[in-house]
């Protein structure tokens, strides 16, 4: 907040300039930070590089590759659904294009591109030179990358994974998916949920150790506290993915028993461990998107949020929540009504800290100036979006209701409007409010607003009708319907709304590429921002900060709570303090990349395929290496390096 | 009688505007509550919606000019606890009652006697008994109006769920379990259900029908559903007859007083009564009758059911003469 | 702006290894890792539950004389770790090794119990017999993956002792060992609690 004798926003710009000029660039002439820091110039390097920022970029790109694949999948499949009994696709596509669509879009677009930002603008805005673990950041990107690769390799021999993207047993089961469909679909999340793991601990241990000094919890961002309950769900809920697919690959292929009702299984455990997995995820691909929020809705209406210690407070009740309530996804499987009912009840508490939320952003915005810019445009839309998705999650939390709406196109509509109306929106705002820190360039306005108005109109005409849908009768997950049952003009509308929606998400594609080029020079605060990434150079230097900022206030930018501490050019250095209040404690030495993470990521692909193909030798063969390299990548290089260990 | 049936379903069909699935034409009680509740959702959801969105606009349009004029003070947490927490509080726990005491409203156990049906799910289609006659029918439950069914659900393999939107909500059948819903039918007809739990390749084509009737009509329809299979009234019938009866077709399905006894179809003893052939996927005549036997994985990919080109036109029209004719 | 000018070393005064970023994310290791754990835990009393016996007719309860022991050495291996782990905060870089190969023989130990142990029941009992079955091999081999694990870390953590890497100032290495150690002790007592000790209160 503001000291008293500022009136407004635009006393302070001059003063503010001078300082943060000291702390975005080294004085001309001196190289000291840079040559620590920077990426050397050769392939190897570029490819194992640890800086943080190639690296969120490179996550953030390629989960945008994957957005391609899966809204393209998304796309064909909405064409042979435009009219009934349509013979575009075979069942077989059909499924094998939804199930890689859901899967895709939940685990290889939304939360890596979350994760992107995070992993990109977490050091900036804590005023670090890193994460804390930067050979892992390598590390978890590349395994991210390899593990796509592995999903999608399952296209080339026409077995691509058909179960759903929650994969219910005994449909997945070896008895009734012989081929290697499933296979692709657990080792290549086994992967994945390696790379989410490590990716997690390093946000978790950047945000509660490296926050620059005077930066204490009260005074942190609110997007971090999202990354920091996301992260921590992810230690927590991950496991239950795993042990599922665990068990699930045991019972395919060593005839263990878990998940058939013969011999003491039962199919309901496989639902158990995946939503108590499954829900905590949707949350962890939707509370960075609120974080984003946060950040975008003060800076757009030129005042600090409003009551920001309950916005933090809610959004960690959100995460903490989100672990009780995943039977809501299991009303239709005639389990007691009791836990029934428990579970509905924690299915609308878990609504009151979004409420929340939503009315801070509200008074935020009542209270503040609201500029219309792309990055709002695209806020406004989340909230727009979100409320109605909620809403209708609401509705299915009513156990009854949901006897109906249950898997059917109702609840389809409810997952694309939290999830594509509501985080991916946020992700356009989010790409629109830090393009210009990541390029030093602006994007066009003009065609952010073109994308911006493309987009809203496309996705409300193309995911409203499917409320409709569902309450006509229309189940979920088929490749066709009869004609006659109401459902031949909802279904046109929404492929040529989602086909309009598209279009719209290229306008930006397009004004990506044109304004990396050609973007009018942002300069390093172009928003006239509040927190500390937008004291630093657009893009930023290698080292992020020249000289370590101390904080002062929560909105250190907008009322001067922000100056200009040690310099710290001894080797790569960056401050390490103290998980509340931030104090400092020491400064540490953080390690260059080497080639081990890039071969420990190779080895771990390499036995992806060894366990899909059964080939013992190939898994024993990469255990050996992994251990190898892990060894060889934890091993001091340099004396100084002996206490960080990363 | 069958025929006035097979017309309703064609205008069925035909009506473009039609919804035979839509969750708020309800034919009974349980499906009449859960419409009204469905109702109640959305009236309640469109006023927090349109509440939220005039908010927020009034918050866009509520401009200072300048930015010297915005207020920076900072504001109590009020509104977010008062308008985000505290109303929808109130209004969620409103929600939470209308939930449960409508769920309370259909308890499966409940006192009243109530006629039988266990319903098991295939890969993709539904075979059904009732609990005291040996009669199996496939794909077409017959209910009385107005009398209460109890449905005992199981699957032969993978997960199903069996809803009939305009009679009750979804239930599934799970493998190992066992589950029931009760449900009434009030006025009479044809009521279209479908599997709403993904179960492969043909969960799009598994759909059954429930036909609900005056009691009467319903006991004589069980009487004849029970007796043994219409023996074949012609020659081009009992041509057929041999054909099915004793060929490739007995492997796999039972005709019940012929020497055709498969386990692994649908019981054909009375199939030309039905209205649709292979869960929904045709309606029951002889040419979409020939067409399946000829390649039905054609026109159902994945079905269980061979292609059978093997056979002539000639016996071709035996057999569907002779299939069509077991009512 | 000069009020009182904060110091900033940049070698920490206080080097207690529970400060580093390596030793927190050990904690966050151990917390998924534990989750993990927890899951199959539940998984075991989810299939219970279902089932009318646990374990299935023709299973006997388990014994508790290895378990026993099998306990007995995880318990002071990590006793044992401790005792070396005071010595390096002394300098005493021998005790430390000592300790470690300490460690070591009482984990191989625990291996070889585990293999007698496993002998006996492969002879009762396969796997894919049951629900029973699976859920144990999975959860108990699972364990002994990770004291695998944890010997190799110890392993690893002594050669770079033997190297001289550890004094009372650097020691981080040997704390997240340790720590991972401790860790691997206590998943042993929530096995041995699930598979030995809860079907004699069922
Ligand atoms: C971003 C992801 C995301 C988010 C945020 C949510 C949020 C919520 N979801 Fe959703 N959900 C999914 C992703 C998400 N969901 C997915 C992917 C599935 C389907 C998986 C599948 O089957 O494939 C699913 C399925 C799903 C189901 C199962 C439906 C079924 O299969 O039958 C249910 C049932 O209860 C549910 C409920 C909720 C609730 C109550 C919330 C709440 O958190 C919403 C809270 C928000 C609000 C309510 C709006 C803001 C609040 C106010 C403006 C205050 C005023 C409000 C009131 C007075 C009500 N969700
Ligand atoms: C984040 C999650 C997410 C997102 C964004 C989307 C986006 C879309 N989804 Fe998705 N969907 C799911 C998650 C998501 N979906 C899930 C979890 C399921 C359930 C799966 C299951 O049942 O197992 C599902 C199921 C599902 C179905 C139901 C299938 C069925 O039940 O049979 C349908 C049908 O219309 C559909 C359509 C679409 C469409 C048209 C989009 C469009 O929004 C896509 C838009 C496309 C693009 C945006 C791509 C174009 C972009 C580029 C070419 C590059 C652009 C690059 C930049 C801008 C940098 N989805
Ligand atoms: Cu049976 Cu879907
Ligand atoms: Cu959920």
């Amino acid at each position: 907040m503001p000291p008293a004798h500022v009136q407004s926003l635009d006393e302070w710009p001059d003063q503010k300039i001078a300082r943060l000029a000291t702390l975005a660039r080294e004085p001309a002439g001196t190289r000291r930070l840079r040559d620590q820091w920077e990426t050397p110039a050769n392939w190897l390097a570029w490819l194992c590089t640890v800086d943080h920022k190639a690296l969120g970029i490179r996550y953030i790109v390629t989960a945008c590759v994957f957005l391609a694949l899966g809204g393209v999948e998304a796309g064909v499949m909405r064409l042979q659904l435009a009219r009934p009994e349509n013979r575009l696709l075979t069942p077989e596509m059909y499924n094998q294009l939804f199930t890689m669509h859901g899967t895709t879009m939940m685990f290889l677009f939304i939360q890596p591109v979350l994760s992107g930002f995070s992993f990109y603008i977490t050091p900036l805005l804590v005023g670090a030179r890193e994460l804390a673990f930067p050979r892992v950041n390598s590390f978890s990107y590349i395994a991210f990358l390899l593990a796509g690769v592995f999903m999608y390799a399952s296209f080339a021999i026409g077995q691509a994974p058909d179960a759903g993207w929650f994969n219910y047993t005994p449909l997945s089961s070896v008895a009734y998916s012989g081929g290697l469909n499933i296979d692709f679909y657990a080792i290549g999340l086994l992967l994945l949920s390696v790379a989410t793991t490590v990716g997690s601990i390093n946000l978790i241990v950047t945000i509660l150790r490296m926050r620059a000094p005077g930066m204490s919890v009260d005074r942190m961002p609110l997007v971090l506290w999202s990354s920091l309950t996301t992260s921590l769900a992810v230690l927590f809920a991950m496991p239950a993915l795993t042990a599922g697919l665990l068990l699930l690959e045991l019972e395919r292929r060593w005839h263990f028993v878990f998940f058939a009702p013969g011999g003491g299984g039962s199919p309901l455990l496989w639902q158990h461990l995946f939503w108590v997995f499954g829900h905590p995820w949707v949350y962890i691909v939707f509370l960075p998107a609120t974080g984003m929020l946060s950040m975008v809705i003060p800076t757009f209406c030129r005042r600090p949020m409003v009551a920001p210690h309950l916005v933090a407070l809610a959004t960690m009740a959100t995460g903490l929540a989100g672990f009780g309530v995943w039977v809501h996804h299991m009303f239709a499987t005639g389990i007691p009504q009791v836990s029934v009912d428990f579970f509905s009840a924690g299915s609308m508490v878990v609504s009151i800290p979004s409420g929340v939320q939503i009315f801070a952003w509200l008074a935020t915005m009542w209270y503040g100036r609201v500029q219309l810019a792309t990055p709002m445009l695209f806020a406004l839309a989340f909230i727009v979006q979100f409320v109605l998705g909620g809403l209708s999650g609401v509705m299915t939390a009513v156990v009854p209701f949901d006897w109906q709406a249950h898997d059917t196109y109702f609840v389809v509509a409810h997952i694309h409007y939290v999830l594509a109306g509501g985080s991916m929106f946020a992700v356009f705002a989010a790409a629109y409010y830090w393009f210009p820190k990541m390029t030093g360039r602006m994007l066009s306005e003009r065609l952010g607003k073109w994308s911006f108005w493309v987009m809203f109109a496309g996705f409300n005409l193309g995911f409203f009708p499917m409320h409709i849908a569902g309450l006509l009768g229309m189940p979920r997950r088929v490749y066709t319907y009869l004609p006659g049952l109401g459902l031949d003009t909802v279904n046109l509308l929404s492929t040529v709304g989602v086909l309009v929606f598209m279009a719209g998400t290229l306008i930006t594609l397009w004004n990506m590429v044109r304004s990396r080029r050609h973007g009018a020079l942002a300069g390093d605060d172009p928003w006239h921002a509040n927190t500390l990434e937008w004291a630093t150079a657009s893009p930023p230097e290698p080292y992020n900060f020249a000289r370590i900022p101390l904080v002062q206030s929560r909105d250190p930018l907008w009322d001067g709570g922000v100056t200009v501490g040690p310099a710290l050019d001894d080797g790569r250095q960056t401050p390490r303090t103290t998980p509340l209040d931030a104090t400092w404690e020491t400064a540490v030495q953080l390690p260059r990349q080497n080639a081990w993470t890039l071969i420990l990521s190779l080895v771990l692909f390499a036995a992806c395929f060894g366990a899909l193909v059964r080939n013992r030798w190939v898994m024993a063969v990469c255990l050996a290496i992994v251990v190898l390299s892990v060894g060889r990548w934890l091993w001091p290089y340099q004396r100084q390096l002996l206490e960080t260990e990363a | 009688m069958s025929r006035l049936r097979r017309l309703c379903l064609v205008v069925l069909v035909a009506t473009a505007c039609h919804a035979p699935m839509s969750v708020v034409a309800a034919a009974g009680p349980v499906a009449r509550s859960l419409s009204h509740l469905t109702w109640v959702l959305i009236v309640a959801s469109a006023v927090v919606f349109g509440v939220v969105v005039v908010l927020m606009w009034a918050a866009v349009m509520r401009r200072p000019t300048t930015d010297a004029a915005v207020d920076l003070t900072p504001r109590s947490a009020r509104i977010p606890i008062v308008g985000g927490a505290i109303i929808p509080a109130v209004i969620l726990l409103a929600l939470f009652l209308v939930s449960v005491l409508s769920e309370r409203q259909y308890p499966v156990e409940t006192r009243v006697s109530a006629q039988v049906f266990t319903v098991i799910g295939h890969q993709w289609w539904w075979e059904i008994h009732t609990a005291d006659s040996g009669a199996a029918f496939a794909n077409e439950l017959h209910v009385p109006v107005g009398q209460v069914i109890e449905v005992r659900l199981l699957s032969a393999d993978v997960i199903h769920s069996f809803w009939m939107p305009t009679l009750h909500g979804k239930i599934d059948l799970i493998p190992g379990d066992t589950n029931r819903i009760r449900l009434i039918a009030d006025k009479p007809g044809v009521y279209r259900g479908q599997c709403a739990e993904y179960c492969g390749l043909q969960h799009a084509n598994m759909a059954f029908t429930v036909v609900a009737d005056a009691p009467d009509t319903y006991l004589r329809w069980l009487a004849s559903q029970q007796q043994n299979a219409a023996p074949p009234a012609d020659s081009l019938q009992r041509a057929g007859a041999a054909l099915v009866t004793a060929g490739r077709c007995a492997v796999c399905h039972t005709i019940r007083g012929t020497p055709a006894r498969g386990m692994v179809g649908p019981d054909l003893t009375h199939v030309g009564s039905r209205l649709t052939l292979a869960a929904g996927t045709l309606p029951n005549n002889a040419a979409a009758m020939e067409a399946w036997i000829t390649n039905a994985p054609s026109l159902k990919p994945g079905t269980g059911m061979p292609a059978l080109p093997q056979f002539s036109g000639m016996e071709l029209r035996a057999m569907t003469a002779y299939l069509e004719g077991l009512h | 702006m000069t009020a009182s000018a904060p110091t900033f070393p940049v070698t920490a005064a206080d080097s207690a290894p529970e400060k580093s970023f390596a030793w927190w994310a050990m904690v966050c290791v151990c917390a998924t890792e534990a989750s993990l754990f927890a899951y199959l835990i539940a998984a075991n009393f989810y299939l219970d539950l279902q089932s009318s016996r646990w374990p299935p007719a023709g299973i006997a309860r388990p014994g508790l004389l290895k378990p026993a022991l099998m306990t007995a050495s995880l318990l002071l291996s990590s006793a044992v770790l401790i005792w070396g782990e005071r010595g390096i905060r002394r300098n005493n870089a021998r005790r430390l090794a000592t300790g470690l190969c300490g460690t070591l023989l009482l984990a191989a130990l625990f291996l070889l119990l585990f293999a007698s142990e496993y002998r006996d029941k492969l002879r009762e009992f396969v796997p894919a017999q049951s629900a029973y079955a699976s859920i144990f091999y999975v959860t108990t081999s699972l364990h002994c993956a990770h004291v695998l694990v944890g010997m190799l870390v110890l392993g690893y953590t002594l050669l770079r002792v033997l190297r001289g890497h550890f004094s009372a100032e650097h020691r981080v290495g040997v704390s997240v060992a340790t720590l991972y150690w401790h860790f691997v002790g206590v998943i042993w007592l929530a096995v041995l609690t699930t598979f030995y000790l809860a079907p004699r209160f069922s």
